[in-house]
């Protein structure tokens, strides 16, 4: 394990000697390992999460060595663009192979295509190149506070990422080998498998309408530089505004599909419950009676500058954060500090675009004792985030708001 | 794809990828033994940890049996038995 940063370790150890100085309760074995968890997971999780810093990352959450599975802290989460090296990691399957780029290739086909054709990464980057600021969020950030919990990995809030992807379009790779008009789904296959041959391969499918849009690309850069490994390198699928499960990464297989994709990961898992979310976007080659896809990821917002609980001044408290929505952008984030009574518009920082995260800020003025502080985000159609948590088997689209106290 | 990552594994690059994962110490129980033999053929045992201690005995049966017939996690019936109970007592709810 790679020493913490110096911010980071600033953080944990005043936390962790004000729990001690109070004298209430001896540190979890997580607040010993240096680690902040987000209150509300799984107790279990404070013995298996430590800070470790994975091949080309700085010190991220380790959830799980094996498949890895690491978030990134709250600190890591305070600039609308996440560095690579401070990028989240997820896998479903062990068996990740470094990927050697003088025979990668991307085969493209399927019983829905036209013809056949194999793509390398040269021949990727000579392709008209677009760029996208994105939000990569995983189906489940925010499992861990589930009530009741459920389980998987059992995420806080930092299985999120929002970064400058750049790659050529999915259309122009279909274009390669064109559509039959019965194509309903595009398939993607990645490098990674399993451990044991006859567990289900990571396979995931989008609708052919999401596929061609003109946002969804195939990126062979983040933020100026080559994937990071464990972000997908050579090239992974985009897909704004949805969920990271569709965002395959170490791709190299495309299919187009003239029938549903039925693996495993399709179904049953990544699914919702039909009709309990205010969503938009439908996977209507897959839906049931009962169950859905997950699709765009629901609007939300995130407090970064301060964890709850945290010690301020009196006086002015400026507390910030990143909103986010499933690809309408953000129109408004609004502050309560007074249980949800009255609310006030916070400040917009920077747009980079309907993707991204949107950073935005509030002052307040923090009187002596607890200090209530609530974030509701709302998009450009209207929605805005839940009170109450909206329970789902898996633990998907948690955007309840937020209400922290800070303490003067 | 099973195939393709053994071919590119064999053509290994010099950069080292892999998490470097350290043992995780479960704790004692009967039926350890068959968590630890079974189990970490796929996955770190952390998430046996992380998955705590929030499961009753019909939510550690269910997570067994997705492993065995979702997963194809080849426990045979008698490891299988031995891992829901020492999950369920050490690990649940």
């Amino acid at each position: 394990m790679q020493k913490m940063n110096r911010r980071h370790f600033l953080s944990t150890s005043a936390a962790a000697s004000a729990a001690l100085i109070g004298g209430l309760r001896q540190p979890t074995e997580a607040e010993a390992a240096g680690v902040d968890l987000t209150p509300g997971v799984p107790t279990g999780v404070n013995s298996s999460a430590i800070m470790e810093a994975l091949p080309g990352k700085k010190p991220l959450i380790k959830l799980s060595y094996r498949p890895p599975n690491y978030e990134a802290p709250l600190e890591y989460l305070r600039t609308p663009i996440t560095p690579n090296d401070e990028f989240y990691v997820r896998y479903h399957l062990s068996d990740i192979p470094n990927v050697d780029v003088k025979t990668y290739k991307i085969a493209v086909g399927g019983d829905g295509a036209n013809g056949q054709a194999e793509i390398t990464l040269d021949e990727l980057k000579k392709m008209p190149a677009v760029e996208v600021v994105a939000v990569n969020q995983c189906s489940g950030n925010r499992r861990g506070l589930s009530k009741p919990h459920v389980q998987g990995v059992e995420w806080g809030y930092g299985a999120m990422g929002c970064a400058r992807w750049k790659g050529a379009r999915l259309k122009d790779v279909l274009d390669k080998v064109g559509l039959k008009k019965e194509t309903i789904e595009i398939g993607f296959n990645g490098a990674d498998g399993p451990a044991v041959d006859k567990t289900p391969d990571f396979i995931k499918s989008i609708p052919v309408w999401k596929a061609v849009d003109e946002s969804t690309i195939v990126a062979y850069e983040m933020n100026g530089q080559p994937l990071p490994h464990f972000n997908g390198f050579p090239a992974r699928i985009i897909v704004p505004g949805w969920t990271g499960t569709y965002w395959i990464k170490h791709v190299i297989a495309i299919n187009a599909l003239t029938k549903p994709e039925t693996n495993f990961w399709m179904n049953p898992a990544y699914r919702i419950p039909v009709g309990k979310f205010p969503l938009r976007d439908r996977f209507i080659t897959q839906e049931n009676a009962t169950t859905t896809p997950i699709t765009e990821m629901v609007v939300n917002s995130l407090i970064t500058s301060h964890r709850d609980g945290a010690k301020v001044k009196t006086g002015k408290v400026t507390v910030s954060g990143m909103a986010w929505d499933g690809g309408y952008g953000i129109r408004a984030v609004e502050v309560s500090t007074d249980g949800g009574k009255t609310w006030a518009a916070a400040t917009l920082g920077e747009d980079l675009g309907r993707f991204a995260f949107r950073p935005w800020s509030f002052n307040l003025s923090a009187k002596a004792g607890k200090n209530s502080v609530m974030v509701n985000a709302t998009n450009r159609i209207g929605q805005a985030q839940t009170s109450e948590l909206i329970f789902n088997p898996a633990g998907y689209h948690n955007n309840v708001m937020q209400n922290i106290t800070l303490v003067a | 794809m099973r195939t393709f990552a053994i071919a590119v594994v064999a053509a290994l690059i010099a950069v080292p990828a892999a998490a470097q994962e350290k043992p995780i110490k479960l704790k004692p129980g009967p039926g350890l033994d068959k968590v630890e033999a079974n189990c970490q053929a796929c996955h770190s045992l952390d998430y046996i940890q992380m998955n705590s201690p929030f499961l009753n005995a019909a939510g550690w049966d269910a997570t067994v049996n997705k492993m065995i017939n979702a997963f194809k996690a080849p426990i045979d019936e008698a490891d299988a038995k031995a891992i829901k109970d020492y999950l369920t007592k050490i690990y649940g709810t």
